[in-house]
């Protein structure tokens, strides 16, 4: 019998598909995101990390990719987001996650991103984020934040 | 503060539905870069900002942003006004300039209190500015 | 009102020791966006940004602004501060989001003009 605890208990699944530039609809996946987490009733400092980092994410596919996807499970315990897509890559991750460093072309810094915080604020709200990248094919990135953190 | 009181302190007009004035807010935050409002801004509070794209209505919804107060005779077009009713977040519009309009409220007593990265920039701590 | 004053007034750290701060400043300006700054702000605004890239000097400049306050805790990288030195831009750098800053310049009597 497993133990109680440990069983991971599927809530809510799903997929949203993004698009390279569509700036239009830039955060829409996100707000959708938001909308369930919304709806399932988790607490409001989490549906705010959460939030933030999945908008993050999404942006970086919109400014940076072709084309992507943002998977997300929630489960009793935790949500599990995982963004790919096919896209330059990022050459050097670890320059990637500081603050500050932005390789954004200047109309996307006029439209108010790129200013290099993304990573690191990805990081900041999240409880665990892993990146893996190739260059000239695409990044995938996956962040878990606990429902049973501490606010 | 109340959103009628910012709406009297800024001479601003509101570009959303009038029934949410008595709403209130805890402290302000201003920036044109998303991406700070994104990692500094707390919740309860206001955005003053110079950007009037659709961006700006998304990060708020994600940020939880209470207000936001375009600057400067700015104006955002329908598309992003819609989406702001859609998201129940209130717009105002100001013809004053991002100085002034940060420096009555300022005068009246609203105050930021931010997030501000410690030395490492993944070690954050909260830190209100006073 | 001269940067002196400000500088002692709101315990800004100078970047550009080697600039004089005994210059006038007519006014205050706040915006993130170059583009913004390039076309309202006035000579001898002190412009308040959390924008940190090596244009900001030259958008400084060109606007013959009296100097610029960075937010947040940025602080200018290597190739701004040598480049604000060239071009006799102070760069002062201060712990206290936007706002708060503005709101401190307000409180000392200077306008956006």
């Amino acid at each position: 019998m497993p133990h109680r605890g440990l069983v991971k208990v599927c809530l809510e699944e799903g997929v949203f598909f993004l698009t390279g530039k569509d700036f239009t609809n830039a955060g829409a996946a996100s707000s959708s995101l938001k909308g369930i987490l919304e709806r399932l009733g988790v607490r409001k400092d989490i549906i705010r990390r959460t939030a933030i980092a999945a908008f993050e994410a999404e942006m970086n596919v919109i400014i940076y990719a072709v084309a992507g996807m943002m998977k997300y499970r929630i489960t009793d315990t935790e949500i599990s987001v995982i963004i790919n897509d096919m896209g330059h890559g990022i050459p050097n991750i670890e320059l990637a996650m500081t603050e500050g460093y932005s390789t954004a072309p200047d109309y996307v810094r006029e439209m108010g991103f790129g200013s290099g915080m993304g990573l690191p604020n990805i990081r900041k709200n999240t409880d665990s984020l892993t990146v893996d990248s190739v260059v000239g094919e695409g990044t995938t990135m996956e962040f878990v934040i606990q429902l049973n953190a501490v606010n | 503060m109340n959103l009628g009181e910012i709406l009297n302190i800024l001479d601003a007009d509101i570009l959303t539905c009038a029934s949410s004035l008595q709403k209130t807010v805890e402290s302000a935050y201003c920036a044109d870069l998303m991406s700070d409002v994104l990692s500094f801004s707390t919740t309860k509070s206001l955005l003053i900002t110079g950007l009037t794209n659709v961006q700006v209505i998304r990060t708020a919804e994600m940020a939880a942003i209470e207000l936001i107060i375009f600057v400067q005779g700015k104006r955002p077009d329908l598309r992003t006004i819609n989406l702001a009713i859609e998201k129940n977040i209130p717009l105002f519009a100001t013809g004053l300039s991002m100085f002034e309009a940060c420096g009555r409220l300022y005068e009246r007593g609203l105050r930021s209190q931010v997030h501000i990265y410690s030395q490492s920039p993944f070690g954050s701590c909260r830190t209100g500015a006073s | 009102m001269d940067l002196h004053e400000i500088v002692s007034s709101l315990s800004l750290e100078v970047t550009t020791p080697e600039l004089s701060l005994t210059r006038e400043v007519t006014g205050g300006y706040v915006s993130d966006l170059l583009s913004d700054v390039m076309g309202n702000s006035h000579a001898g605004n002190i412009w308040i940004t959390l924008q940190i890239h090596l244009n900001i000097i030259a958008v400084a400049s060109l606007k013959e602004l009296s100097g610029i306050i960075l937010v947040n805790n940025r602080k200018p990288d290597a190739d701004t501060l040598k480049k604000a030195v060239a071009e006799n831009i102070p760069v002062m750098t201060s712990s206290l989001p936007t706002f708060e800053l503005v709101g401190r310049l307000y409180a000392l009597g200077l306008r956006c003009r």
